[in-house]
C-alpha cells in the first residue's frame, strides 16, 4: 500500500470535502482539516460561513496589525465580517444550527461507525475538553460530513460501533478520507468513491465496518 | 437600573460562594475590570457559569487559574489546562454541557421556562449531567429534559451603555452578555463605553436597563 504524507493526506480530503459545499450554503467548519475545505471552494461556489460565537458571514483573519477585538472567530482568534453578515447571540446561533439552517457541517472525529454515530470531543487519556457546540451541530446540520484521515497512525477509526463516549447518534450523513468517501445508509456503509492509490481491498482492510459497494462506485475526484 | 458605581464596590457585590454567570466567549465580551478586581477582593469558592474557559490568564481563566472557582458550569474548557488539573486533583467540580443547550438553559432561566427539550445530547453522555431532568419522546423523537439556569448575579459587558443602563454589544462580544442578564437576582454591566440616553436607537438595544442594576464604567479595546 503506497503511504501519503500528512500533507498530501490534509490536501486530498480538503478538497473532496470541499465538493460537498453548494453556492449560497450556510457552511459550519470545524478546527483541523475541515477548516482548509474553504482553501478549495470549487469555481463559482461562495458559502457563508457560520461561527458558533454568532457571526453568520464570518470573513478570513485580518492582517496582523488589523485585528479588531470585537470580532473573534470559534477559536477566539481574531476573525473580520464580510459584508452582509450579521452578529447574533449564543442562544440564535444555535437556534440556527439545531433549527436546521446550517446546511452543511464539516468537522472531524476520532471514530464514526456502521449507524453514523460520531465520536470526537474526548480524545482518549486526556481530561474532557468540552464538546462545545459540536454536539449540537451533529443533530441540527442538515448536511453533516465528517473529513478526516482514514486511521489515526494505522488506528482503525471507521468501526463497527464507537468505543469512545459519542457526540452524536446516529446523525452523520458522509464520511471524507484520504482513501474513500463513504455514505451512511439504513443497509450500513456504502464505499461510493476511492482514491485510485488504492485497492478496495486496502480500503476494506483499514476499515472496521463492512463496506457496501455502490453500484456506481467512482474514482475520487479531488481536483478542483 | 439603581446607578453608575465603581468597579471596587462592584466587585465588592461578589461574595465567598456565590453562583455567578459571566458572559464572553474565549474570552471575546468578558468583563475583563471586574474579573481583575475580584481577583485582587481575593473572593473564592464560587459557582461560574460561563460558555467556556479562556486560554490560561485570559479574561475568565484568571479566576479559574487562581482557584476561586470551585464549580464550573460550561460547555469547552480545551483553551486551559488549568481546569483539567483542577479537576483530576479534585478541586473544581466541571459540569460539561452542549454549548446550544448552555445558551438555552440560560435563556429559561431568565424567561421563566421550567426546562428546555432538546435533541443534542441524546444517546450520549448528557444523558447523565445532573442537569438533565429525563427524556421524552415526543411523537417519536427523542428529547432531554433540560434543568432552567440561575445565577445570584450576573457579570456582563457592552460596548455602549446609555445612562438608563441600556446595552448595545459590538460584534462577537454579543454572545452570552445578551442571554444572561435575565437569569440573574442582580446584573452589573462593565460599559466600555458609555453614552447619553437616546444614543442608543430603542430597537438596537440588546441588554434592557431595566434588568440591570449597575454599571460600571469600562474601557473600549
Amino acid at each position: 500500500m503506497i503511504t501519503m504524507t500528512r500533507e498530501e493526506k490534509v490536501e486530498t480530503i480538503a478538497k473532496r470535502a470541499a465538493r460537498e459545499l453548494h453556492n449560497g450554503d450556510v457552511v459550519n467548519l470545524g478546527i483541523g482539516i475541515p477548516t482548509y475545505t474553504s482553501n478549495y471552494l470549487p469555481e463559482g461556489v461562495t458559502v457563508i460561513l457560520h461561527a458558533e460565537l454568532g457571526h453568520v458571514g464570518a470573513g478570513p483573519a485580518p492582517e496582523p496589525g488589523h485585528e479588531d477585538y470585537y470580532c473573534a472567530n470559534a477559536s477566539g482568534n481574531p476573525s473580520s465580517p464580510l459584508p452582509g453578515s450579521s452578529y447574533v447571540n449564543s442562544a440564535t446561533s444555535f437556534a440556527l444550527i439545531r433549527g436546521g439552517h446550517v446546511d452543511a457541517c464539516i468537522l472531524g472525529a476520532l471514530q464514526v461507525d456502521t449507524e453514523g454515530n460520531i465520536a470526537n470531543w474526548i480524545v482518549p487519556g486526556k481530561v474532557m475538553p468540552g464538546m462545545g457546540g459540536a454536539m449540537d451541530l451533529v443533530v441540527g446540520a442538515k448536511h453533516v460530513v465528517v473529513a478526516m484521515e482514514h486511521t489515526a497512525k494505522g488506528d482503525i477509526k471507521i468501526m463497527k460501533k464507537c468505543t469512545l463516549p459519542l457526540t452524536g447518534a446516529k446523525c452523520v450523513d458522509r464520511i471524507v478520507t484520504e482513501m474513500a468517501v463513504i455514505d451512511v445508509t439504513d443497509k450500513g456503509l456504502v464505499l461510493i468513491e476511492y482514491n485510485p492509490k488504492f485497492t478496495i481491498e486496502e480500503i476494506q482492510a483499514n476499515t472496521e465496518a463492512e463496506l457496501i459497494l455502490a453500484d456506481d462506485l467512482k474514482p475520487m475526484i479531488t481536483e478542483v | 437600573m439603581k446607578g453608575f458605581v465603581s468597579v471596587q464596590e462592584a466587585a465588592a457585590m461578589v461574595k465567598d460562594g456565590m453562583t455567578i454567570m459571566v458572559g464572553g466567549f474565549l474570552g471575546c465580551g468578558n468583563p475583563y475590570l471586574l474579573i481583575e478586581e475580584i481577583l485582587k477582593n481575593g473572593t473564592k469558592d464560587l459557582t461560574v457559569i460561563a460558555d467556556d474557559s479562556p486560554r490560561t490568564g485570559r479574561g475568565l481563566a484568571k479566576l479559574i487559574d487562581n482557584r476561586r472557582v470551585k464549580k464550573l458550569i460550561t460547555s469547552h474548557v480545551g483553551q486551559n489546562p488549568n481546569v483539567a488539573r483542577q479537576t483530576e486533583e479534585g478541586f473544581l467540580d466541571l459540569d460539561l454541557l452542549p454549548q446550544g443547550t448552555l445558551a438555552e438553559m440560560v435563556r429559561a432561566g431568565g424567561a421563566g421556562l421550567g426546562g428546555i427539550l432538546t435533541r443534542t445530547g441524546v444517546n450520549t453522555i448528557v444523558e447523565e449531567s445532573p442537569w438533565t431532568h429525563s427524556k421524552i419522546n415526543i411523537d417519536g423523537v427523542d428529547y432531554l429534559l433540560m434543568k432552567p439556569l440561575h445565577a445570584e448575579i450576573a457579570l456582563v459587558t457592552a460596548y455602549k451603555v446609555d445612562k438608563a443602563g441600556n446595552g448595545w454589544c459590538r460584534g462577537t462580544t454579543r454572545n452570552f452578555n445578551e442571554l444572561m442578564p435575565m437569569a440573574a437576582d442582580l446584573v452589573i454591566c462593565e460599559a466600555d463605553t458609555v453614552v447619553e440616553i437616546g444614543e442608543i436607537e430603542p430597537e438596537n438595544v440588546m441588554i434592557q436597563g431595566m434588568l440591570v442594576d449597575y454599571v460600571v464604567k469600562g474601557e473600549p479595546r
